[in-house]
């Protein structure tokens, strides 16, 4: 009964509270209380700390106060007969035990433990999540490919069920945190981190497997994650404890697989994560909690069969996943799109400048086709094929439908990437004529052959713009002649293609379109999205939105129409504003698209990259997310970003993806891209080729050498220096404000 | 002839045993002797002016029947009735009354013996009267908030403060049918003038009065008092305690503080645990001073100090009859002036304490809010020095009961989701759900007319059987403390199966002992709670819940009981009705007022029809909520599961629904 879990909760607080005290006294007597740390790239320094209370531990005489004001929602274990109640009592234990465990964490950080390394294998864990790592999966949490998150805490009974787990799991899209050990079915303490790597499994942020650490404290992580994407995507205050709590039980799809018997500890900190909304399904016989009410249904439950315990953990949760999977012999989901397939793995590879290959979509008419036709094209193509090596490879993907136009081409062929790299064992970079695949050894086996690419191809399109194609057909040619000759004619398309792209301006159209994906995370933030300027997480430009607007007319992306002009040059229009008021739950009453300096567009908190004023350079600094040194703004990126995020307006910050720092309408009203005085290297780096041709457009064709990045300088005073010393235009400009 | 059971409590029966032998008259004997007078009984005598006593009966009454003046049976029924709510209203708001006179006592100092106590309370108890208190001294909002608790009952215009309190379409239907109360006084003065002879006619416009009479008691007088009493000696927690007869020590002093106020009672079992009243008690030949309580004075203290009770209504000619208890002070409400001669017989003496209450045969030693302390040494030094002179004689039964009380409508939020998550989720869910079928508020008074206690336990058996969750308070939890059924063991032996499961989740007793008959107003807090939360009914009215008083005897319980009816609860009352004469009130009562308040007042003798009336209020109104119908070990929580559409689709400004039940 409950009685157990709460007395194995309240146990555990007290003795989580004793260790960390001990720790933290003795690092206290020999650092002095005045020790500085913090979490690597976070500016929300012990975030669950923070979160819950806005008490900002930045030094060990902080985790001393903090400790000591957490010990006051400590409690007696209930008694035998005749107790008190305990569900408010263990659940505020389980959230002291939280506190304690992000302060011994804290201390292992100090005392150079973490990410904890195992000894045996080397292996090095993930240790405390990053505000970039979280900022880079914005879009994958709100577009589906990331709807749900299971952290997996101890050891299944052998190696073979833990992989059958966790790739379920992965073939769900869903991320999982790996930490705890418990004893497999031999006795031997393990884990399912020490299980999965001894099958090679591939762990990482890419493949959807993230070993936190090798203990049950090691879970906090996690839940540091967890409750910083209110207020990161919520734009909710810290110390808002209630509001950060709703936001993750109804927008944050998390759920703990315990596997292995349960102790004390893991009990805690379940009780701590039952304060977040998330429930924890067991593989053992433990005593359950099915009142709902904290969580949204269950709190605690049991299964013993593994092959149903994904499945109940899903549903406890009240979480819908939709998996498009195509009739391919190996798993399928963006899990797998990370996966590596290195040299001595690859069975055959197409493109990558060894053999010619391409990508290309043709739209057809509804009779010129047969959907789902797949069709080889070349001599002795399976002998070739099975030789493995190298191969020349066309893939040619004809589609028809009465809605499809000529400018969802493009939209469609950036999706192949995808619809290939998603496959296990197969992996896909590039695109266009550019593009390199390759084929593992062990998808081979699986039974992968060409036709899958084919097959691939045409079920994912059609899956994926299915409002807007009725038929594909698919046509590989595997003859370099015949590659080469269609090549040539593709190249053509892209060229014509990319010149109408150019064409596209704001004033051409009278339609704008919303992002509105990230409302389930940040619910007061809407993206408005122009011909020239893409979504800030950079994943959705006006052409991809008009599809998907197309594909669901009444999804995430609709169409705005601009109406009347309130201020061209501000770029403010009365039906944006008027959108925006609607769609903003009342947040936003006015956009100008051009300007950083009034009302300028909000962010969900995935914007790839900050710019933020420099009042005295009068002009504007542009960090990309993942660099993660000092700016001149006196502010790194993840401290940068907290005036940013969550749907709020803030003159002079704004988030932006990387490719609209190029555009015509790039601060238009403030001078365009004259205004930029420092970049991060790497975004200098990203951006060079496109930035160069913009200034030459605007005449100052060597401007990219006057803007500074961190190898100039990383202070106001360097910067000011540097930009006297090259003669910056943005010192003689009008004044920003 | 089958023995006659007088109370359903084996301990007190054993005593009542014992005292016939001995010929010691009590209530059950009076009771028994001194049937009711069958026309006052159903309400069918009218006594407001000296032209009568008239007695409205014979055939067809409610049409033909008349007094001298011409009143009708339905008039008198009625004013009969409403001046037994003024008479209940002003009993709990003159005792709030002082309560509200003591905060303003200890805020500006004129008494040291109490301190605030609970200062969170006050801020939240501020916060609502839209007092400001940040940054400032503790005792300059107590004062503020003292002043304008003390304006509520002398207000003559507006609405009472706490009436903003009730969720808003309560407030409406209070609006539209002109019942929100104004002053608490002017309430039950313009009751006594509408009800005296040539004044109001009209059974319906009587009751409507009535209404907000009783409205003015629960949003008024009680929840002034409740939070008052929180504020100064602190909001209960769970607490253990132990109940019945058998707490009384045959080696210590016996102290009992009987009647409803906590004031005296809190200065008592501070005073006596000092060392120099223990060395008192003990060169007196004591081992030590044990505190015990009897009635709601009981319960306050029990609530908050784990003082034990020895019971309600009916112990208190028992309870002496042990022959162990060295004083009985009491203060005010449901004293039976009987006590001073049962206690000739014993060594007992009795002490009236307040100056509006005296008795013959008693010691009076009177207490006032300016110095509480001295008064509470006297009367330990008096039972102390009583010590001696207890004799053999007594029953000296040692039968108790453990029980867990103490919980407040802010420790039932705290205890469905903890610091970070309080929140009446859990509760609405568990409703929602079916594992919970509804809630049953059960109060009032015991009754020597039936076996005592008796229905209590009855319904209380069959209820949690039912899966229904039982919220008691007054007498009714003394009722069940005595019978041993406050303990979480009771949910995991004899509750249905989804009420048991939330019990186990919790690690609560199916039955909730939320304080002293004054405390009913943290079920009107509750209820409003769980309406603000959302997923049941967004007022009061239309909620799962019924409210019963199976043994009530008291005017306050008839005051109770009205407020619940024009809050939205439906009401049943065990026993006869006190207008059963008149159809037409009955059905004013019941049919009327469930029109327009979604509540109603019944009375029903019979235990069996309670239930299924209880039953039958609570099914229908989960039905009329389109809640999945209630089946026993059949529950649970239809998922929706959310994809990420359905997410985006969460409203950003959403109730927050993780507790923090905004008051306004």
């Amino acid at each position: 009964m409950s009685k157990i879990i709460a007395s194995s909760a309240m146990r555990a607080s007290h003795e989580m509270v004793k260790r960390t005290e001990d720790m933290l006294d003795k690092a206290i007597s020999e650092k002095g209380k005045d020790f500085v740390f913090e979490f690597p790239d976070t500016a929300y320094h012990l975030p669950m700390i923070y979160g819950m209370t806005a008490f900002k531990v930045k030094t060990l005489g902080d985790m001393k106060t903090a400790l000591d004001t957490a010990k006051h929602d400590l409690h007696p274990v209930p008694e035998d007969h005749l107790w008190k109640p305990y569900l408010g009592e263990t659940l505020d234990s389980g959230m002291v035990t939280l506190f304690a465990e992000e302060i011994y964490l804290a201390l292992r950080y100090i005392n150079g433990l973490e990410p904890a390394v195992d000894p045996e294998t080397n292996f090095t864990y993930n240790g405390f999540i990053t505000d970039t790592i979280q900022r880079n999966l914005g879009i994958q949490l709100v577009d589906g490919r990331m709807p749900g998150f299971a952290a997996i805490i101890g050891a299944a009974p052998d190696e073979a069920t833990a992989v059958k787990i966790v790739r379920e799991l992965q073939e769900k899209n869903i991320l999982v945190f790996l930490s705890g050990q418990s004893k497999d079915k031999n006795g031997k303490l393990t884990s399912v981190t020490k299980q999965l790597l001894s099958q090679n499994i591939e762990l990482g942020w890419d493949t959807y497997i993230v070993a936190l650490g090798p203990d049950t404290e090691h879970t906090l992580y996690a839940l540091d994650w967890a409750l910083r994407a209110p207020m990161i995507f919520g734009g909710n205050k810290a110390g808002d404890y209630k509001t950060l709590l709703k936001y993750s039980k109804d927008r944050i799809f998390a759920f703990a697989l315990a596997l292995g018997d349960m102790d004390d500890l893991k009990w805690a900190t379940g009780a701590g994560a039952i304060n977040m909304g998330y429930p924890a399904v067991c593989d053992t016989d433990v005593p359950v909690i099915h009142p709902t009410g904290v969580c949204t249904y269950e709190h605690v439950d049991k299964e013993f069969d593994h092959s149903k315990i994904v499945q109940k953990a899903i549903e406890v949760r009240g979480l819908k996943v939709t998996v498009e999977k195509p009739p391919i012999p190996v798993a399928y989901g963006p899990a797998f799109e990370g996966e590596r397939i290195r040299k001595e793995d690859m069975f055959i590879e197409f493109g990558g400048q060894r053999t010619p290959a391409f990508e290309w979509v043709r739209t057809k008419e509804l009779d010129e086709i047969e959907d789902g036709k797949i069709t080889i094209i070349g001599t002795d193509v399976e002998a070739k094929y099975k030789a493995g090596g190298q191969m020349p490879l066309a893939i040619v993907v004809d589609v028809a439908g009465r809605k499809m136009q000529d400018d969802f081409e493009a939209i469609i062929e950036r999706k192949f990437h995808h619809n290939i790299n998603e496959a296990q064992g197969l992996w896909h970079m590039g695109q266009r004529d550019i593009v390199w695949m390759r084929i593992s050894k062990q998808a081979y086996n699986d039974g992968i052959t060409l036709e899958h690419l084919g097959i691939i191809q045409a079920t994912m399109t059609k899956n994926r713009f299915s409002a807007i194609v009725d038929k594909v057909q698919v046509t590989l040619y595997t003859d370099e002649k015949d590659v080469l000759r269609l090549q040539d004619e593709a190249r053509a398309k892209y060229k014509e293609r990319d010149k109408r792209l150019a064409g596209l301006t704001d004033e051409s159209v009278d339609t704008f379109y919303s992002c509105l994906l990230c409302q389930s995370f940040a619910p007061s933030h809407v993206c408005v999205i122009s011909p020239e300027r893409l979504g800030l997480c950079g994943a959705y430009n006006w052409l991809d939105c008009k599809a998907a607007f197309e594909i669901d007319p009444t999804g995430g992306n609709q169409p705005i129409a601009k109406g009347e002009p309130l201020d061209a040059v501000k770029g403010r229009w009365e039906g944006v504003d008027n959108y925006l008021k609607s769609n903003s739950g009342g947040a936003v009453e006015t956009l100008n698209l051009y300007t950083i300096m009034d009302n300028p567009m909000t962010s969900c908190g995935c914007f790839e990259c900050i710019i933020a004023l420099i009042p005295e350079a009068n002009g504007v600094m542009i960090v990309n997310r993942g660099y993660a040194g000092m700016t001149p703004a006196g502010m790194k990126f993840s401290t940068l970003a907290g005036t940013v995020g969550g749907g709020m307006q803030n003159p002079g910050f704004m988030g932006i993806g990387v490719n609209f720092v190029t555009s015509r309408k790039f601060l238009y009203a403030d001078g365009g891209i004259k205004r930029i005085v420092w970049m991060s290297k790497n975004l200098k780096e990203r951006v060079a080729e496109d930035f160069k041709a913009r200034a030459d457009e605007e005449g100052i064709s060597d401007f990219l050498d006057k803007i500074a990045d961190e190898t100039i300088a990383e202070d106001s005073e360097k910067l000011m220096e540097f930009l006297a010393s090259v003669g910056h235009p943005a010192l003689t400009m009008d004044p920003m404000f | 002839m089958d023995k006659v059971i007088r109370s359903a409590s084996t301990s007190a029966e054993e005593i009542l045993e014992w005292a016939e032998e001995r010929k010691l008259e009590t209530c059950f004997d009076r009771a028994a002797k001194l049937k009711p007078c069958p026309i006052g009984e159903t309400g069918a005598c009218c006594r407001v002016c000296h032209m009568g006593p008239c007695r409205l009966i014979g055939k067809n009454a409610e049409k033909e029947a008349m007094g001298v003046c011409g009143a009708t049976l339905p008039t008198v029924a009625a004013r009969n009735l409403a001046r037994m709510i003024a008479a209940g209203t002003a009993a709990h708001s003159d005792h709030s009354r002082d309560m509200a006179n003591t905060l303003l006592a200890v805020a500006t100092g004129e008494t040291k013996d109490f301190q605030i106590k609970d200062a969170k309370k006050l801020y939240k108890v501020a916060g609502i009267l839209g007092v400001e208190f940040e940054g400032r001294p503790v005792n300059d909002v107590a004062k503020d908030v003292a002043e304008i608790f003390l304006q509520d009952f002398g207000r003559q215009n507006g609405e009472l403060n706490y009436c903003k309190r009730a969720p808003k379409k309560t407030q409406e239907r209070w609006k539209k049918y002109g019942v929100t109360p104004r002053g608490i006084d002017r309430e039950v003065v313009e009751m006594m003038h509408r009800t005296a002879v040539g004044v109001d006619h009209e059974a319906d416009h009587i009751l409507t009065q009535g209404l907000r009479t009783a409205l003015a008691d629960g949003w008024g007088g009680c929840m002034i008092s409740t939070d008052i009493s929180d504020i100064l000696f602190g909001t209960p927690r769970p607490i253990k305690a132990e109940a019945s007869f058998g707490i009384f020590k045959e080696d210590e002093v016996n102290l009992v503080v009987h009647g409803h106020e906590p004031t005296l009672a809190e200065a008592i079992v501070a005073v006596a645990s000092k060392p120099e009243m223990v060395e008192y008690a003990k060169s007196k030949g004591a081992k030590g001073i044990n505190i015990g309580g009897m009635c709601c004075t009981a319960n306050e203290v029990l609530m908050r100090h784990g003082i034990p009770t020895a019971g309600g209504f009916t112990n208190q000619e028992l309870a002496i009859m042990t022959g162990l208890i060295d004083a009985l002070s009491v203060d005010v409400q449901c004293i039976m002036p009987a006590i001073t001669e049962v206690s000739k017989k014993f060594h007992t003496k009795i002490i009236t304490t307040s100056p509006k209450a005296k008795m013959y045969g008693a010691v009076h030693i009177e207490h006032n809010e300016h110095n509480p302390n001295k008064t509470a040494e006297e009367i330990i030094r008096l039972a102390c020095d009583n010590f001696p002179n207890r004799k053999a004689e007594g029953s000296h039964i040692t039968q108790k009961y453990p029980l867990i009380g103490g919980f407040s409508d802010e420790y039932i939020e705290y205890m469905l989701g903890g610091r970070w998550r309080a929140s009446y989720r859990p509760l609405n869910d568990a409703i929602m759900a079916g594992r919970i079928r509804g809630v049953v508020g059960l109060a009032g008074c015991d009754n020597p007319r039936v076996p005592a206690t008796g229905i209590h336990k009855f319904l209380v058996n069959e209820l949690i059987k039912n899966d229904i969750l039982i919220v008691s308070t007054g007498c009714g939890s003394a009722a069940c403390a005595s019978a041993g059924y406050l303990t979480p063991e009771m949910a995991l032996e004899n509750a249905g199966p989804g009420l048991r499961e939330v019990c186990e989740a919790v690690g609560i007793p199916p039955i909730l002992h939320l304080g002293a008959c004054v405390d009913n107003s943290r079920i009107l807090t509750i209820a409003t709670n769980m309406a603000k939360e959302g997923g049941l009914s967004d007022e009061i009215g239309g909620m799962p819940a019924v409210g019963i008083a199976p043994e009530w005897m008291s005017e306050k319980a008839i005051a109770i009981g009205c407020y619940f009816a024009a809050s939205g609860v439906p009401v049943i009352f065990g026993g006869e009705s006190p207008v059963g004469a008149s159809k037409e009130v009955t059905k004013i009562m019941t049919e009327v007022w469930m029109e327009r308040f979604k509540g109603a007042l019944h009375f029903e003798p019979v235990p069996e029809k309670m239930l299924e009336l209880a039953l039958k209020y609570i099914d229908a109104a989960r039905d009329a909520l389109k809640l999945r119908k209630y089946e026993p070990g059949k529950f649970g929580t239809d998922r929706v599961l959310m994809d990420m559409a359905a997410r985006r689709e969460i409203k950003a400004a959403a109730h927050t629904g993780v507790g923090g039940i905004n008051e306004s």
